[in-house]
C-alpha cells in the first residue's frame, strides 16, 4: 500500500488582537502527526471546538490569513506548497463537508456537482459521469434538477459524497460527516466510506463521535489539547481497553456508557492554557516528575504511536 | 411532584400533518426516564411544550395539577444540545450565570468550573465547558424538573460522565424530576430507570 498523506509535526496558530493594538499568538494545534495509506480509513478523534477541523483546512490550503502553519504536509512523499494544494484540491484530494449548508442554495444539484467547465464536450462527459455516480448512490434523475432545500438529510449527504467522488480522488477528507443525523443515515454515510476504502481510496475522517470512528476506521488518532497523543488500532478498543496505551485514551474508552461509565476528573486544557510539560499532566494517574516540565514526543511503536514517557525505550 | 401532559397535539402552521398527536405522558421525581426517538420525530418539540417554551399546541400540560406559569421563573427547565446558542454572546460567563441565580462556590468545584472562566465570553470556552455553565444555570433552587434534550451529544465521553454525574447528584439531593432525551441507547440503559419510545406514545 502506497502512503498517500503524511502530516508531520504540524502546528497552527492564530494572531489575535487582545486589547487595543496588543497582539497575541494563540496556538490551536501544537503537534499533529499522522499518515494515511491507500485503502485505509484513519479517524482523528477530538472533542468539538478542539480545532481538529483546521487540519482539513490546512491540507486544502484554505486557512484564514491570520493563521500560521508550521510543519510538513506531504502528499505521496512530496511536500505540498500552497500552489500544489490548489492544484490537487478538488482533483486528487477532495473534501466531504459537514452539512448541506455547503451547497449553493440557488444552484441546481447537478450543475454544482459538475462545477464550472468551459468546454462543451467536456461538460457532457462530466454530466454522464455525474449521472453514473449519482445512480450508484441511489439518486434518481429527478435529483439533478432539484435545489438543495428540496433534499432530505440523507439525500444531501449522498449528494455531497458523490460530488466528492466525481473527480476520481485518491484521498477523501471528511469533516464531521455524522452529527445531527439519525442512526440510519449515520450508518449509510459510514458505509459510503467503507466503499471508498474498498476502491483503494484513503479516507481521513475528522470526527468527535467515537462510535462512528470505531465503526469504520482502521486506525484512530486521538487529539487532545492540540496534540495527537495516540494513534491506536481499531481492535485496541476492546475488552477493558488494556491494549490502549495513553491514560487519556483508556479513560475515554472506559467512560463510554457501555464500558463502565467511569468518572475521571479534570478538563482538557484550552488553547493558551497548556503548560510546558505533558498536556495531560494534571489528570494523569501514572505521571513522572519529568512530565511536568518536559513534553513527550510522539513515540513510534510500529503500527501504533503514543505520546507518553512511559513507553520510551528503557522506561 | 408530577409533570403531566394530556392529549398533546402539535403541528407547524405551514404543515398539513401533525407532528405530535394525542401524546400522553406522566413524569414524576421518583424515576429517571429516558425518551428515545429518531431525529425529526418531534422529541425537541415535545420538550419545549413540556417546559413551556412552545405555547401554541392542543392539549394540556400541568405541573403538580397547575398549568405552567406564563411569566416568572419556569419550574421546568430545559437544557439544549448546543450551549453556545442559549447564551448572550456579549455577556461574560458570570453575568450568564447570575441571570438565573447566585451560584455558591462549592458548585463551581462540583461542576469542574474554574473561577478564571467567569470573566470570559462564551466563544472563549469549549462546548464541554459551556455546557457545564448551561447546566449549572438551570439548577436554580426554584427548578423542580429538568429536561435534558441531547445534553451531552456533542461532548466527549469523559465530559459526558462528569456532567451527568454532577447533575444526577443534585437531582437526587433536591428530589427533582429528570427527563433524559437521547438517541444513545447505551446511555439511556446506564442512567435511566425506565425508557419511553416517542413512537409508542405518538398517535400519528
Amino acid at each position: 500500500m502506497e502512503k498517500l498523506l503524511d502530516v508531520e509535526n504540524v502546528s497552527i496558530s492564530f494572531i489575535q488582537y487582545t486589547k487595543g493594538l496588543n497582539q497575541r499568538d494563540l496556538k490551536v494545534i501544537t503537534d499533529l502527526t499522522l499518515d494515511i495509506s491507500e485503502g485505509e480509513i484513519l479517524a482523528v478523534l477530538g472533542s468539538s471546538g478542539s480545532g481538529k477541523s483546521l487540519l482539513a483546512h490546512a491540507i486544502f490550503g484554505i486557512l484564514p490569513e491570520n493563521a500560521n502553519l508550521n510543519g510538513k504536509i506531504k502528499y505521496k512523499g512530496k511536500e505540498l506548497s500552497q500552489q500544489d494544494k490548489e492544484e490537487l484540491r478538488g482533483e486528487e484530494i477532495v473534501l466531504v463537508p459537514q452539512s448541506v449548508n455547503f451547497l449553493d442554495p440557488l444552484m441546481k444539484i447537478s450543475d454544482q456537482a459538475i462545477g464550472n467547465v468551459k468546454d462543451e464536450a467536456k461538460r457532457k462527459e462530466k454530466k454522464l459521469k455525474q449521472r453514473e455516480i449519482f445512480k450508484h448512490y441511489n439518486l434518481g434523475p429527478e435529483v439533478d434538477d432539484m435545489y438543495p432545500f428540496q433534499l432530505s438529510g440523507g439525500m444531501a449527504r449522498r449528494v455531497l459524497v458523490s460530488t466528492a467522488l466525481l473527480s476520481d480522488p485518491k484521498l477523501v477528507v471528511a469533516d464531521e460527516p455524522t452529527p445531527g443525523l439519525d442512526e440510519k443515515t449515520v450508518k449509510e454515510t459510514l458505509n459510503h466510506f467503507k466503499h471508498m476504502k474498498e476502491d483503494g481510496i484513503g479516507v481521513l475522517l475528522i470526527t468527535h463521535d467515537i462510535h462512528a470512528a470505531l465503526e469504520v476506521a482502521d486506525r484512530i488518532g486521538i487529539f487532545y489539547s492540540g496534540y495527537v497523543i495516540e494513534i491506536a488500532e481499531n481492535n485496541d478498543f476492546t475488552g477493558a481497553g488494556e491494549n490502549l496505551l495513553h491514560p487519556y485514551t483508556k479513560a475515554l474508552y472506559k467512560a463510554l456508557p457501555a464500558n463502565g461509565f467511569e468518572l475521571v476528573k479534570g478538563h482538557q486544557p484550552l488553547h493558551g492554557e497548556i503548560q510546558n510539560g505533558c498536556p495531560y499532566y494534571d489528570r494523569c494517574e501514572m505521571r513522572f516528575d519529568r512530565c511536568r516540565d518536559e513534553r513527550p514526543e510522539l513515540i513510534d511503536l510500529g503500527t501504533k504511536k503514543v505520546r507518553c514517557f512511559k513507553y520510551e525505550e528503557g522506561a | 411532584m408530577e409533570l403531566k401532559a394530556t392529549n398533546i397535539s402539535f403541528k407547524y402552521p405551514s404543515a398539513k400533518k401533525y407532528l405530535l398527536k394525542d401524546v400522553n405522558l406522566e413524569l414524576d421525581n421518583n424515576k429517571i426516564i429516558g425518551l428515545i426517538g429518531d431525529s425529526g420525530s418531534g422529541k425537541s418539540t415535545l420538550c419545549k411544550i413540556l417546559s413551556g417554551y412552545v405555547t401554541k399546541y392542543e392539549g394540556n400540560v400541568t405541573f403538580d395539577g397547575n398549568p405552567l406559569p406564563k411569566k416568572g421563573f419556569k419550574p421546568v427547565q430545559l437544557i439544549y444540545q448546543h450551549p453556545e446558542k442559549v447564551m448572550n454572546p456579549k455577556w461574560k460567563m458570570d453575568t450568564v450565570l447570575k441571570e438565573s441565580w447566585d451560584v455558591p462556590d462549592e458548585f463551581f468545584e462540583e461542576f469542574g468550573i474554574q473561577k478564571t472562566w467567569l470573566t470570559r465570553f462564551p466563544q472563549e470556552l469549549s462546548g464541554g465547558e459551556l455546557q457545564r455553565f448551561s447546566v449549572l444555570r438551570s439548577l436554580n433552587p426554584k427548578t423542580k424538573f429538568l429536561i435534558a434534550d441531547e445534553m451531552t451529544t456533542m461532548l466527549d465521553a469523559i465530559t459526558q460522565v462528569q456532567i451527568l454525574d454532577s447533575v444526577l447528584k443534585i437531582v437526587k439531593q433536591r428530589k427533582m424530576g429528570f427527563l433524559l432525551v437521547s438517541h444513545d441507547m447505551d446511555l439511556v440503559e446506564t442512567i435511566c430507570d425506565d425508557k419511553i419510545y416517542l413512537k409508542d406514545i405518538n398517535q400519528i
